[in-house]
């Protein structure tokens, strides 16, 4: 289940670091893992670490949140189009919900998710903030 | 492959239903179809049901229906597939008596949504989207949907106000459905200034929270006529799925399941879209409705805002939709809704859709979607003459 250690320690690789696949048939890039390729249907298991640059395909500020995610409203969620070519929905990050247009340069960041349970666990995992931020700070 | 047909509706008011619980909503729809059958026993049982775990701690619910009906020993099974549930029951319980496995089939979609606080059911409803790569993120179903809206209007140049008749023809067709959750006009104006929840959805763009069962009785239709009155014959249904996540799919705003499951009725039926009279379709969000039109072949795509626009939808309209409410008024039980649309068609076909009757109703379409998307189910019904 979701929040779970065993299951967010699974996903290590996906959350730090975009691991992905490629097709050795087509040479599709895969995000997340599937071992089956989308595009040409066949096996697809070769590790593939995706770049984390993109743009914005659409996005939705919430000001109602699921559980979970009370704390942290109002904030940006997006479907940002990886330049490998997958798409990847996440959270916008290091920028404010009306400065966000469709099309905009994003890169992928590691940040706070969330905190959970009684313990207080915090699940890190990817965000996207407007390119190029790094350099300007 | 034998035709099937529907001899017998039933339903419960929608509401918040406090004092009802699971159980109950779901054996009062499903005695109220088997009277209105004339019927007492069924071969078998089939539950329409996405969220009774999470939501009442209940699951089993095939077992649970047929005994509380005084019916064990009936086969029975819970069908699940998101908001789609409801249809998918549909589908199995026709796929049940056409194959000859069974004769009299009971099925009875329900939902009990209020047991919970609003944020563990909205918790409950994103379990339909992908747990890894999108409900961790943060994302609701709600906001799903406005992912979509937002690209839709990005890409053909729509505002939100646009939208405003699919919210204003539901609420008005309402009005004269006493099983209805709301009865109240919502003009444009209202629409415009709502709440927003994730933007561009605001309030009025969604469908609300409720409890609810519908269920219909269904027979060869061959026997149809020797059962009941006014049989309903199944004419078409169709069952398509699409990737869960939204991100997945190659092109999001064209709703392939929607397009998939359509086709495969209209073939089944031998019919087209402009041999529909009337469509009940899955308004859980404005940019659904305008999607389903696209993908049913009742507008171009990026121009199912069109057909809300210029009126064709209303009751008085070429292709009249949500004629009892839709979800966005009569309410939107997620597991109970397709079988509500099923029965609200019937309705119609049988002429006793009371003030919101319709003069040529022959063939109505229902289009039930689970998720955002990924399971999408046609079914086209017609009047046995
Ligand atoms: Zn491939």
């Amino acid at each position: 289940m979701e929040g779970k250690v065993a299951h967010d320690w699974r996903l290590r690789g996906q959350r730090y670091r975009l691991e992905g696949e490629e097709c050795p048939h087509c040479k599709a890039k895969i995000f997340p893992p599937r071992d089956i390729c989308p595009e040409c249907k066949r096996p697809a298991k070769e590790p593939y670490r995706l770049s984390g640059r993109g743009e914005v395909y659409t996005f939705s500020t919430l000001n109602s949140a699921p559980e979970g995610f009370e704390n942290y409203t109002p904030y940006t969620v997006a479907l940002v189009k990886l330049e490998e070519g997958p798409m990847i929905t996440a959270q916008l990050t290091d920028v404010a919900p009306e400065d966000v247009r469709i099309g905009m340069p994003v890169e992928m960041v590691t940040r706070k998710l969330r905190a959970q349970g009684d313990e207080g666990t915090i699940i890190y995992g990817y965000k996207f903030r407007p390119t190029g931020l790094g350099h300007a700070h | 492959m034998r035709e099937v047909a529907i001899i017998g509706i039933g339903q419960t008011p929608v509401r918040e239903h406090w004092p009802i619980s699971l159980r109950h909503l779901a054996l009062e729809a499903s005695l109220n179809a088997l009277h209105d059958a004339n019927i007492e026993r069924v071969d078998a049982v089939y539950v329409g049901n996405m969220m009774s775990g999470e939501i009442t701690g209940q699951e089993h619910l095939g077992a649970l229906l047929a005994d509380s009906l005084g019916q064990t020993g009936a086969e029975a099974l819970k069908v699940e597939a998101a908001c789609a549930s409801g249809s998918a029951a549909f589908r199995v319980g026709m796929m049940a008596v056409a194959s000859g496995m069974n004769d009299l089939v009971l099925v009875t979609g329900v939902e009990k949504m209020t047991d919970t606080s609003g944020r563990e059911t909205t918790a409950a409803l994103a379990m339909a989207a992908d747990a890894e790569y999108e409900v961790a993120q943060g994302v609701s179903f709600v906001s799903l949907n406005a992912l979509l809206m937002r690209r839709y209007m990005y890409e053909y140049g729509w505002e939100r106000k646009d939208f405003a008749n699919f919210v204003v023809t539901a609420h008005s067709n309402g009005m004269n459905n006493p099983n209805a959750m709301f009865h109240m006009k919502v003009t444009p104006e209202q629409y415009a200034r709502c709440a927003t929840i994730a933007d561009p959805v605001g309030l009025l763009d969604a469908s609300p929270v409720c409890d609810g069962a519908a269920a219909v009785i269904l027979a060869p239709a061959e026997y149809a006529r020797t059962l009941s009155p006014a049989p309903i014959r199944v004419r078409g249904s169709g069952i398509a799925t699409a990737p869960v996540a939204v991100h997945d799919r190659k092109d999001p705003l064209a709703l392939e399941a929607a397009r998939l499951s359509a086709k495969r009725a209209y073939d089944m039926a031998k019919v087209k879209p402009q041999d529909i009279s009337f469509f009940e379709l899955h308004d859980a969000f404005t940019i659904m409705s305008a999607l389903s039109l696209e993908a049913s072949g009742f507008a171009e795509r990026g121009q199912g805002v069109r057909l809300a626009l210029d009126g064709e939808i209303t009751l008085q309209g070429r292709l009249p939709i949500a004629t009892m409410g839709g979800l966005k008024s009569r309410g939107h039980p997620v597991g109970a809704t397709g079988m509500y649309q099923i029965v609200e068609t019937v309705l119609q076909l049988r002429g006793l859709a009371g003030k919101n009757q319709l003069p040529n109703a022959r063939l109505g379409m229902v289009q039930n979607i689970g998720g955002s998307g990924a399971t999408i189910i046609t079914t086209i019904l017609e009047a046995m003459s």
